[in-house]
């Protein structure tokens, strides 16, 4: 009699445990009908459209004088945006991992403030600081300087929304990786400076080159913050994903899927970097936490 | 943390500090070696005040509970990390860095695996060489925080012993933090038992056993 019910109670446990085989190959498929429908077939429209008129239209398209302010805009942004917050995210996240001191949650907090607001709020946050009518309106008119509708403008809304992406990724691994290293490095003679180049940055080398690769993408492709700061003038003030908006909104379809494809590689870059450097950090991590 | 401290150590002395946890012999360590402040007294190596010396000029061999290898260079570039941060003017040639590097991993018994990195080692290879890198900068005291704090019964007292040897060769003197009585009465010259930031006793560990100065110490070694 207890032999059955132990062999009942056995089978019971494996179902509940598990789904069935017909539950996984669900959810296989939702999932992977999910990302065909709003990830594959979507970059494969834009690649299919960008070339629609053939390849002399897209390469025309690119060329032409408008696009080429934008991707020059676009690069010389990310130039800019890319090294400071790399810098900055460096900076703060051995702060915050490393020391105690007042402020540091509300620095915390700080660095995720952008994620949380709309990139549009941001934008406009920037108008009302620097715009004529604005806070420092008057003082930037009197010094000559031209921040809203112009290249600081675009910058600093840029500057803004990629804050966070270098100090949460190095915030974790730096607090999990604990000073003793730094302490060693100072024992035997090296001076903080020195200790910061040759054991603090080599032991978080993958993820900040993940926090960069991520500010990038971000940098390139954001939207609304810099379409609410940078007045939309043509051949100046637009980025690649300004002027894609402004093509497709002249119907002229072909020339703005033509510059989209521009950023949907960057896309596929950033996530075949990605990915190549999830799985060098993933061996990382494997490596420390074999101790 | 700390009360009061008076601690005098002879050269080449070997010195254990033993006592609970909480009792601050960590902390006393690390204000020895720059690590941490004290807010007053004074700290002296010999006729050298180095109260307001900073870390890097204190000069002091420091082997961490963790041993706190550098996890992405090989042995040989922990071992040469001392020597190779020197300025310019004041660091030995690659050749002379090499040569000391390796006499110090024969010295403790780790030859052939400069190549390696710190995560393809034992604890106690680690250990080994977390008192390599120590010793390379050649310093005027060695400071060990519960050096076999991390290892199995059988490595600890292997090393015992061999640590004993260490120190009898290379006559550093060296204070050493632990919380395993019989290690302490085992390896030290002189034996002083902390407890809440006070040095309770100090003395031979024979003294100290035979003649117990306060409650406290008859307690802790009973």
């Amino acid at each position: 009699m207890s032999d059955l019910a132990v062999q009942d109670a056995a089978a019971r446990g494996r179902d509940a445990a598990s789904e069935s085989a017909g539950a996984r190959r669900a959810l296989i498929a939702v999932s992977i009908g999910f990302l065909a429908l709003f990830l594959a077939l979507p970059l494969a429209i834009v690649f299919i459209a960008a070339f629609s008129r053939g390849a002399g239209a897209y390469v025309a398209a690119l060329i032409e004088p408008d696009a080429r302010a934008a991707i020059a805009l676009t690069l010389v942004v990310a130039v800019i945006v890319v090294p400071i917050n790399t810098a900055f995210g460096v900076a703060a996240a051995w702060a915050i991992a490393k020391f105690d001191f007042f402020g540091k949650q509300a620095l915390i907090t700080l660095i995720d403030l952008p994620l949380s607001v709309s990139p549009v709020v941001a934008g406009l946050a920037f108008i009302l600081v620097f715009g004529a009518q604005g806070l420092l309106g008057p003082w930037a008119a009197a010094h000559g300087l031209h921040v809203v509708f112009a290249l600081p403008g675009v910058a600093l809304a840029t500057l803004f929304v990629t804050f966070p992406f270098v100090a949460r990724e190095l915030i974790p691994l730096m607090q999990q990786q604990g000073s003793a290293e730094e302490e060693a490095a100072l024992t035997l003679g090296a001076s903080g400076w020195k200790a910061f180049l040759t054991v603090t940055l080599p032991n978080v080398k993958w993820a900040l080159l993940y926090g960069v690769l991520l500010c990038n993408a971000r940098a390139m492709g954001e939207f609304g913050a810099v379409s609410v700061v940078s007045g939309h003038i043509r051949g100046l003030t637009d980025t690649i994903p300004l002027q894609v908006e402004i093509l497709y909104n002249e119907y002229d379809v072909a020339a703005a899927f033509s510059l989209a494809s521009l950023l949907a590689l960057l896309a596929l870059a950033t996530l075949a970097l990605k990915s190549w450097l999830e799985w060098r950090i993933g061996g990382a991590v494997d490596r420390e936490t074999r101790r | 943390m700390l009360e009061a401290i008076d601690l005098t150590i002879a050269p080449g002395e070997l010195v254990a500090l033993l006592g609970p946890s909480g009792s601050g012999k960590t902390t006393l360590l690390r204000v020895i070696a720059g690590l941490e402040n004290a807010d007053a007294g004074a700290l002296r190596f010999g006729d050298i005040d180095a109260t307001r010396l900073s870390v890097q000029e204190r000069r002091v061999g420091f082997v961490f509970q963790s041993y706190a290898l550098f996890r992405h260079m090989t042995v040989f570039d922990n071992v040469a990390y001392g020597l190779t941060v020197r300025p310019r003017r004041a660091r030995p040639s690659r050749r002379e860095i090499a040569r000391r590097v390796l006499d110090l991993l024969d010295m403790v018994q780790l030859n052939g695996i400069e190549r390696r990195y710190p995560t393809q080692l034992s604890g106690g290879q680690r250990q080994r060489v977390a008192l390599a890198r120590a010793m390379a900068i050649e310093p005027r005291v060695l400071l060990l925080d519960e050096p076999f704090g991390a290892l199995d019964a059988k490595v600890r007292r292997e090393l015992r012993g061999w640590l004993r040897g260490l120190h009898d060769r290379t006559g550093l003197t060296t204070v050493f933090v632990t919380h395993d009585q019989s290690e302490a009465m085992e390896l030290a010259d002189r034996v002083a038992i902390l407890n809440a930031g006070r040095i309770e006793q100090i003395g031979a560990p024979a003294e100290v056993t035979a003649a117990p100065a306060t409650p406290f110490v008859r307690e802790f070694l009973s």
